[in-house]
């Protein structure tokens, strides 16, 4: 029931209430966008997809962020190992 | 895949492995519970456990709201199934769950109709279709499916589809975590928190969880990188001694929630006084119902269902599974009488559940697999 | 009110209770000293391995049917199929040609195998049910490394199902036979009430020659050994799910279904199979001279189920890598929209090749010459441990089990 999956919105339907046309990987599903009421949404956005309806807005800078943030402690962490490296060797 | 293949980065991974390893203290051992059933399944799905190492244990909690569903409830709805006219609709994964006297597969073999769909606007689809027939849609799901539930049922109002009902068993997460909190017998040092459920509630209503009871919780996105993000977060927090709520999965989860989701949940359904989980017994204020105005799509109302109280069969330990007391494979029946095949309990049938995910996915000595697996 | 919604006025006096007290042991204390920590984890792997051994012995026990009634997971091709098959029909017609469960019967230089077809909608992109009723049997006897000749065509008609839909699904059979070099040379007709057939079902039989002398078999499976797929997977299930109408889906997507007799004989004219002794690669084990142990379509219960079946048979591990399993994009799309695992999807024009470790590469080459194999890829290779089950490497670079398919995430798809 957890099932979320992050669609982008090709087309806002205008012929239906709250129905926007979304694209995971190619495959197209009309969702339903009425739990976003009070947000713009428009073609381009990406949502969380939850049995039908969009459940949220992905933010996609707090996306960067995390993948940035993983990246940065990844870098972080070789320049460790390296200056660990350095100093045992400066030391021997 | 965007915003899903990203989090399934190796790379991201080993390095995550390291650094958690590094904050675990020497000769301690760390038990984290993953609430959310979804959690569980990713766990498993992509060997996760691979990366972590053997200071921390992840626990599995009642975030399943398959599992969670007692007997006598599944009872009730095949008796709404097996009325003339019925459409019963239901989530796949609601199938397979054996009630007193057989699951919904086992009743659709003896003449029942009932149908599989992936949305509760299937369920009103099929009610537009056949104007002769009662739709019933069984739902259930904690506060993330509600406001779908609750959408479907104004959407109906709207239409005038007088055909189409709610078998209402959404169920709601602080109480359930708050029950977790207060069992004696455990003893957790943070929790991995419900992701899409956030999307609803936001992070607010964990505050008890820092304040009252001192542990972590950090709300975790569902994709690998995710989990092992939050653990590391997690152990951020005990290696500096604070207890707070985070939030992981910002990119999807808003602090506040979702106003318009509460609002309607608001609109339509109200909380029970108390309801019964599986496994846990009854618990207060931790389940929805439709509310008076719009008791003609409550199918509770329209249809008399029996309500009786099945007692879990003697072997079954579901109970002590969903609270995390249990590992999967430390329940007697597990594998044995009790397997995916011909299921006692419910963790063994949902793919959310914890023994379906442990016995599908993780069932082998983990060293063998590993070298087995190597490259 | 005491209607029971809201859990009073029946069976007992349970008031409102707060969780009932747990009744096992519950969680072991902290252990402080870092070598009882040790011990205790040591312990606990012990207990678990031993619960895992007591799961591999029940799970080696004789297939039994609990069920009254048959349902729609019988149809899966997952474990309730095999257990239907193994307890009901292997137990009535037992003899030593059926119990090779093989995709088709082999004796004196013939091969012959029967399917039959159910799949709703009757018409879909890529094809319809008559494509799926002669393809699905041609590649059945080509599984047995037979050269498909003839097959035979029943039909169970509904009443009222349109003479016009008809001349179609011949058509389509007409077309494929062609297209497979075989003939539709005996039939049958039935025409049942209306309400009884949902439109048509199909049954075709096959017999075809086995003009190599190879001995292919879901038990010749060896350590070392190559898993191949010969193009992506998935397509068939979801282009009849999504044709249904049900789910408001669209996909640009197309059954997968075709005859693989053609890509066969390129595979086993590079590489040889069973005992013929011709072609490259040694392999080992008790094949003779061929590479190519084993082939089987990946129909029902799709790639999962059919390596699952080898590594049964034959008494291995298979080790899969996920990152090399191929998949379209829309395949993968709509299976996340679903909730289902590609894995366990059907085809009906693709098949899992197992080749000797040393005539792997071979083997892909003969398969991607030939424009039904162009995407084949390896997916995995075969180990002894452990045996009799399926390991998959994830993308994630973790370790799961795939195990066979239970329940019917996707009914009547062929």
């Amino acid at each position: 029931m957890c099932l979320g999956i992050p669609g982008e919105i090709v087309e806002i339907l205008s012929d239906h209430p709250d129905l926007a046309m979304v694209d995971v990987c190619g495959v197209k599903r009309a969702i339903n966008i009425g739990l976003l009421e009070g947000q713009l949404v428009v073609p381009g956005d990406w949502i969380l997809i939850h049995v039908g309806f969009a459940m949220s807005k992905i933010d996609e800078v707090e996306a960067r962020a995390a993948l940035d943030f993983l990246e940065s402690i990844g870098q972080a962490y070789e320049d460790e190992i390296a200056a660990l490296r350095e100093s045992t060797i400066g030391e021997g | 895949m965007r915003f899903v293949d990203e989090y399934r980065d190796a790379e991201k991974a080993r390095t995550l492995a390291a650094r958690i390893a590094a904050l675990c203290e020497p000769g301690r051992d760390y038990k984290f519970m993953e609430v959310c059933g979804g959690h569980t399944h990713t766990i498993y799905k992509h060997g996760l456990e691979d990366y972590l190492p053997e200071a921390v244990t992840l626990v599995h909690g009642p975030g399943c709201p398959v599992c969670v569903i007692p007997m006598g409830r599944v009872d009730d709805a095949i008796h709404i199934a097996e009325q003339p006219d019925v459409i019963m609709t239901s989530f796949g994964d609601m199938m397979r769950v054996p009630g007193g006297n057989g699951s919904f597969l086992d009743a659709k073999a003896r003449g029942a109709d009932i149908r599989m769909v992936y949305s509760p606007l299937d369920a009103l689809k099929i009610a537009r279709k056949n104007p002769g027939r009662r739709v019933v849609f069984m739902a259930i799901g904690f506060e993330t499916t509600a406001p779908s539930t609750a959408m479907t049922v104004l959407r109906a109002e709207a239409e005038g589809i007088g055909n189409f009902s709610v078998f209402c068993n959404h169920v709601t997460i602080i109480p359930a975590i708050k029950a977790i909190l207060d069992s004696p017998d455990l003893r957790l040092d943070g929790f991995i928190g419900p992701g899409h459920v956030s999307t609803v509630i936001g992070c607010r209503p964990y505050g008890f969880v820092a304040r009252a009871y001192g542990r972590p919780l950090v709300v975790a996105g569902f994709e690998p990188l995710d989990v092992l993000h939050t653990v590391y977060r997690i152990l951020v927090q005990l290696s500096e001694g604070r207890s707070e709520v985070e939030n992981q999965y910002a990119r999807v989860v808003p602090w506040d929630g979702n106003p318009k989701a509460l609002r309607v949940i608001g609109q339509v359904m109200e909380l029970r006084p108390y309801f019964e989980w599986r496994g846990l017994g009854f618990i207060s204020q931790s389940a929805l119902r439709l509310t008076e105005r719009y008791a003609a799509f409550d199918a509770e109302r329209i249809f008399r269902i029996p309500g009786g109280r099945v007692a879990d069969p003697k072997a079954c330990q579901c109970g002590e599974v969903l609270k995390g007391v249990l590992k999967p494979w430390e329940c007697k029946v597990f594998g044995t009488a009790c397997t995916p095949e011909t299921p006692i309990g419910t963790c063994m049938v949902s793919s959310e559940g914890a023994c379906a995910a442990y016995y599908d996915f993780g069932r082998f000595s983990r060293e063998r697999v590993k070298e087995a697996t190597r490259r | 009110m005491s209607d029971g919604r809201d859990g009073t006025g029946r069976g007992g006096d349970h008031g409102v209770r707060e969780m009932d007290p747990p009744r096992s042991p519950g969680v072991e204390p902290q252990a402080a000293d870092p070598k009882d920590l040790r011990n205790m984890r040591e312990r606990e792997r012990d207990r678990e391995r031993q619960v895992l051994d007591r799961i591999e012995r029940v799970r080696r026990r004789g297939a039994r049917v609990r069920e009254d009634r048959v349902t729609l997971a019988h149809g899966a091709g997952g474990k309730a199929t095999h257990t239907l098959i193994e307890a009901v029909f292997l137990e009535s017609f037992r003899n030593p040609m059926l119990e090779l469960l093989e995709d088709g019967a082999v004796a004196d230089g013939l091969a012959f195998t029967t399917d039959a077809f159910v799949v709703t909608p009757l018409f879909f992109p890529g094809g319809d049910i008559g494509d799926l009723a002669v393809n699905g049997t041609v590649n059945d006897l080509a599984m047995c490394g037979a050269r498909p000749r003839y097959l035979s065509a029943g039909f169970i008609l509904e009443e009222g199902f349109p003479v016009a839909d008809l001349r179609r699904v011949a058509a389509s059979m007409a077309e494929a036979a062609r297209a497979a070099g075989v003939w539709i040379v005996t039939g049958d007709t039935k025409v049942v009430e209306r309400g009884k057939a949902d439109g048509c079902y199909v049954t075709t039989s096959g017999i075809g020659t086995l003009d190599r002398p190879v001995r292919l078999s879901a038990a010749s499976a060896r350590p070392g050994d190559a898993v191949i797929v010969s193009g992506p997977i998935g397509e068939h299930g979801i282009t009849v799910m999504l044709a249904r109408g049900e789910l408001d889906i669209e996909a640009d997507l197309r059954s997968d279904t075709a005859p693989l007799n053609t890509l066969v004989d390129a595979l086993l004219d590079a590489c040889g199979g069973g005992t013929d002794g011709t072609g490259t690669g040694t392999g080992s084990g008790g094949n003779g001279g061929g590479a190519v142990r084993c082939l089987r379509d990946a129909t029902r219960g799709g790639v999962a189920t059919v390596v699952n079946e080898i590594a049964e048979a034959s008494r291995v591990a298979v080790i899969l890598d996920e990152d090399a399993v191929p998949v379209r994009p829309a395949v993968r799309g709509a299976c996340e929209l679903l909730g289902i695992d590609p894995l366990y999807v059907a085809c009906e024009g693709r098949m899992v090749a197992v080749v000797a470790g040393d005539s792997a590469d071979a083997a892909l080459a003969a398969l991607r010459s030939h424009p039904l194999g162009s995407e084949a890829a390896i997916i995995g290779r075969i180990n002894d441990d452990p045996p009799g089950l399926v390991l998959l490497r994830t993308s994630f670079g973790g370790t799961r089990i795939v195990d066979l398919l239970v329940g019917d995430p996707l009914p009547r798809i062929c």
